[in-house]
């Protein structure tokens, strides 16, 4: 079965991190990659050119809100989510399982698939793998993913190993229903919970499909950090080298850093975007409330190092008056939340390519937090279970 | 203050009312200049609405001025002052000049807060009450290119009294005298210019009155103010300016306050005005709607062979502008949120698959990469993307209006463009002529699908366009 292919460009000699090259149809994409989630074909308040111009690669649509609106027909009559966006490099998306979760007032779970009654005209919507299949191959995205039975990671009990066997059995569905395995990569997820049993069952079944990549799901949920890294470490060290592993929803600097050391290869998270129309900006050392009393007549940039157009332009006391002015204040921080992540990650795979992520990741975490025993332990941890040991 | 620096060149008066020139020496250097019969970049503090440099920069032929309001700015007083550099520098604003007025044109103030020393302003933390002497602290703070002198401009409101119109002339002309010496006492505005304001309401000799005096004072141009869109109706708002005119002196430039609508700029320039407020495309943008009214004059209808152009008359008495959003053809004056005849209301339906541009041949950035049925769900998911595109299609449409009206005032065309405007209805879609007369397809795109409003049409053939 066709790509992507996943070519491997440098391996850290210390922990488990990659920098790979993904040739996927529309242009490769470079490793470790953050993906700016536009969930309904537009990042919000930026033009697609705007997003090119920040660099980015691939970025994210969901099936469940295209899929109601505007709807795959429409789509596919605008050639695909690609033509409809007007979007000339990548696409990855989602099936509609993680709205099972965040929208599970909502939904229902049976084998068939998950019935959604639509928040709109209350009308029910049965979505199974086959349709979500079948929307997304209307939507014509490089990376699609399958249906999963996703459950919180909150969630303990019989359930998380019913959704994770069901998982399996959806994963065969989508790959029969897929249209069109040539020209998109379907990637399965593994599920299991925090169960390490469960997840390693999930990933000795899913690693013997024959997929072009793999993503870690049902994490990055609310649950313990101590958890979380412990089943994407298992994950990976399972997970097949030659094909790219995808953390979905995880989007944190630190988390970032942290699970490229754990061996992922892609992310995804609303976080950055949703946190800058807020007016909050990412920076290197954490985050600047912008529309807090103490920017007003703050006349720095939000991060004098900080190429991105907004900080090339605008002061911390000029994007704080204009949130009292205009909409466009939450776009220049979208611009510069997105530019922060793409930058964060092309740092750190240029310190995988030249041999020195460990240091990378020392200078990171004295960058991000005042003082060593402000360091998350959870991130301690984690490096050191990779060979990174911090101050 | 000596001459200012300022200076109207007029190319072409036409039918001695008409102007068509340019205003040069703006800025502070003075090597700015603006096309008149022209409009001002609107931005709400310095930013055009939904857009970053970058997104503003796809538009060509952007505006030299950026009107800035003290609505916008006041409130941040005290912030310009600690940054000290003035407000262009605070805003980012490198290449462009400033033009400060005290309203936003898009915002219409509650009436009843003007006193005899003071007019307000409505900041995003409430009401701002200014002095003179306060209004021109905070024009030393933002330093302008040029402003407008602090006037007392409540008299939009219909059933004015004719007391209440003559204070609004005096008080604007004291606040004249009062920030004039201020200004010319002050270091920190030299090379920065005054415009006085003409008020009156809908008072001939209040206006000429006002119109007189203010000519007497050194001021580099005149402000219009009280001839909102909805304050008047056009017949009187086009006697009241030419009766100003005929007071002003021919060199200084007319900025008209709150007009915006293509067919009151068109009736506003042939009465003497030679600078428009830019926000209509802003409120188009804000309900959702695309311009779309053609301006093509190098169309010209009276081609041999082809049937000549419907024209469809309005009935002057009835007032009614088809569009207005009343079959019944009732006027709903003073309602600037109502969509007009002139653009396309995205929302509906209609545009659900309709993959063609916004405008065929339009050349901004959203009709070269998008399409309705793009836009469509983007207003229909409430995204902020929509914002963004329209409001570059709207500026760019509007910029093209008023270069289209430069040229046909060179050309003597605006005969044609007026004609255009008034069959601007059958640009948007398609017409089919039936044998015994024609579709009313002109009142489907209102949405008003076989209701007919209260307008006499007399109409020979539809011309077809594309």
């Amino acid at each position: 079965e066709a790509g992507p292919n996943c070519n491997s460009v440098a391996e850290c000699p210390v922990t488990k991190a990659r920098a790979c090259d993904l040739i996927l149809p529309h242009s490769a994409v470079s490793t470790p990659v953050f993906m700016p989630v536009g969930t309904q074909g537009t990042l919000k308040g930026i033009t697609v050119d705007q997003l090119d111009g920040l660099g980015c690669q691939i970025c994210l649509g969901n099936t469940y809100h295209l899929g109601m609106r505007p709807g795959p027909d429409l789509i596919e009559k605008a050639n695909g989510l690609h033509g409809f966006m007007n979007w000339k490099k990548n696409l990855l998306t989602d099936s509609g399982g993680f709205q099972m979760v965040s929208l599970v007032e909502l939904s229902e779970v049976n084998e068939e698939g998950v019935k959604f009654k639509s928040p709109y005209d209350g009308k029910e919507i049965l979505l199974s793998p086959e349709k979500s299949i079948s929307i997304q191959n209307s939507l014509g995205s490089d990376i699609m993913m399958q249906l999963d039975d996703v459950v919180s990671s909150t969630v303990t009990g019989p359930r998380v190993e019913e959704a994770m066997h069901r998982s399996i059995r959806w994963l065969d569905r989508c790959i029969a229903a897929n249209k069109n395995p040539d020209k998109q990569n379907l990637f399965a997820i593994i599920q299991g919970g925090l169960n390490a049993d469960l997840r390693k069952a999930c990933l000795d079944e899913m690693t013997q499909r024959n997929v072009p990549g793999f993503a870690i799901g049902g994490l990055s949920g609310g649950e313990e950090k101590d958890d979380f890294w412990r089943m994407v470490t298992l994950s990976t060290d399972h997970l097949p080298r030659e094909k790219p592993r995808y953390l979905m929803g995880v989007g944190y600097a630190v988390d970032l850093v942290v699970c490229v050391a754990l061996g992922c290869d892609m992310f995804d998270c609303v976080f950055p975007t949703r946190t800058a129309r807020f007016g909050s900006a990412l920076v290197p050392w954490g985050s600047l409330q912008v529309k807090h009393k103490q920017y007003a007549k703050d006349f720095q940039p939000i991060d004098p190092d900080c190429p991105c157009p907004t900080c090339k332009r605008h002061s911390r006391a000029y994007l704080h008056a204009l949130f009292k002015s205009d909409t466009s204040a939450m776009h220049h921080i979208t611009i510069h939340n997105i530019a922060y992540q793409l930058t964060l990650m092309r740092s750190v795979r240029q310190s995988i390519v030249d041999g020195r992520f460990p240091e990378f990741i020392r200078s990171f975490m004295k960058q991000m937090f005042p003082s060593p025993d402000q360091y998350p332990s959870w991130a301690v941890d984690a490096l050191a279970s990779v060979n990174v040991t911090l101050e | 203050m000596a001459g200012s620096r300022i200076k109207l060149e007029l190319s072409r008066v036409v039918q001695g009312e008409s102007r068509l020139g340019v205003l040069k020496g703006l800025g502070r250097t003075g090597q700015h200049c603006l096309e008149v019969p022209g409009c001002l970049l609107y931005s709400h503090l310095g930013t055009v609405p939904h857009l970053t440099q970058d997104t503003l920069h796809t538009l060509k032929n952007i505006p030299a001025v950026t009107q800035v309001t003290l609505s916008s700015v006041a409130e941040h007083q005290e912030v310009l002052q600690e940054f000290k550099g003035g407000f262009k520098k605070f805003a980012g604003l490198h290449d462009t000049v400033v033009y400060c007025s005290l309203h936003d044109p898009a915002a219409l103030c509650p009436p009843g807060y003007t006193t005899n020393k003071t007019v307000s302003v409505w900041g995003s933390g409430g009401r701002i009450e200014l002095t003179v002497a306060k209004f021109m602290a905070i024009q030393k703070t933002i330093q302008p290119d040029w402003y407008q002198s602090m006037a007392d401009g409540e008299t939009w409101q219909s059933n004015t009294s004719r007391k209440r119109l003559r204070k609004s002339v005096d008080r604007t002309l004291a606040h004249l005298d009062e920030c004039l010496t201020i200004h010319q006492n002050s270091q920190d505005l030299q090379g920065v210019e005054v415009f006085g304001v003409v008020e009156g309401g809908d008072i001939l000799e209040e206006r000429a009155r006002s119109a007189r005096e203010t000519a007497k004072r050194p001021v580099a141009g005149f402000c219009l103010d009280g001839f909102q869109t909805g304050s008047m109706d056009q017949t009187l708002r086009t006697q009241l300016i030419k009766a100003i005119a005929k007071e002003l002196p021919e060199d200084k430039p007319r900025l008209l306050q709150g007009v915006g609508r293509p067919d009151e700029v068109l009736a506003c320039v042939e009465a003497g005005v030679d600078l428009f407020e830019g926000f209509f495309p802003f409120q188009v943008t804000e309900r959702g709607c695309a311009l779309s009214f053609s301006f093509d004059i190098s169309l010209d209808p009276e081609r041999a062979g082809r049937a000549p152009p419907a024209v469809l008359e309005l009935n002057d008495d009835e007032t009614c502008r088809a569009g207005e959003g009343q079959p019944n053809g009732e006027v709903t004056d003073g309602d600037q949120t109502q969509m007009t005849s002139f653009e396309i209301n995205l929302k509906d339906k209609r545009y659900h698959d309709d993959f063609r541009p916004l405008v065929e041949g339009c050349g901004c950035y959203c009709c070269v990469n998008h399409q309705r049925a793009y836009l469509h769900h983007l207003l229909v998911t409430n995204e902020l993307l929509a914002g963004v595109l329209l409001m570059i299609h709207n500026t760019a449409h509007y910029i093209g209006f008023f270069s289209t009206l430069r040229e046909a005032l060179a050309n003597d065309k605006l005969d044609l463009l007026k004609r255009r405007q008034v069959i601007l209805i059958a640009t948007s879609f398609s017409v089919t002529v039936t044998p015994d007369g024609f579709e009313s397809a002109a009142l489907s795109h209102l949405g008003m699908e076989s209701k007919h409003p209260r307008v006499k049409i007399n109409m020979t053939l539809i011309w077809l366009q594309e």
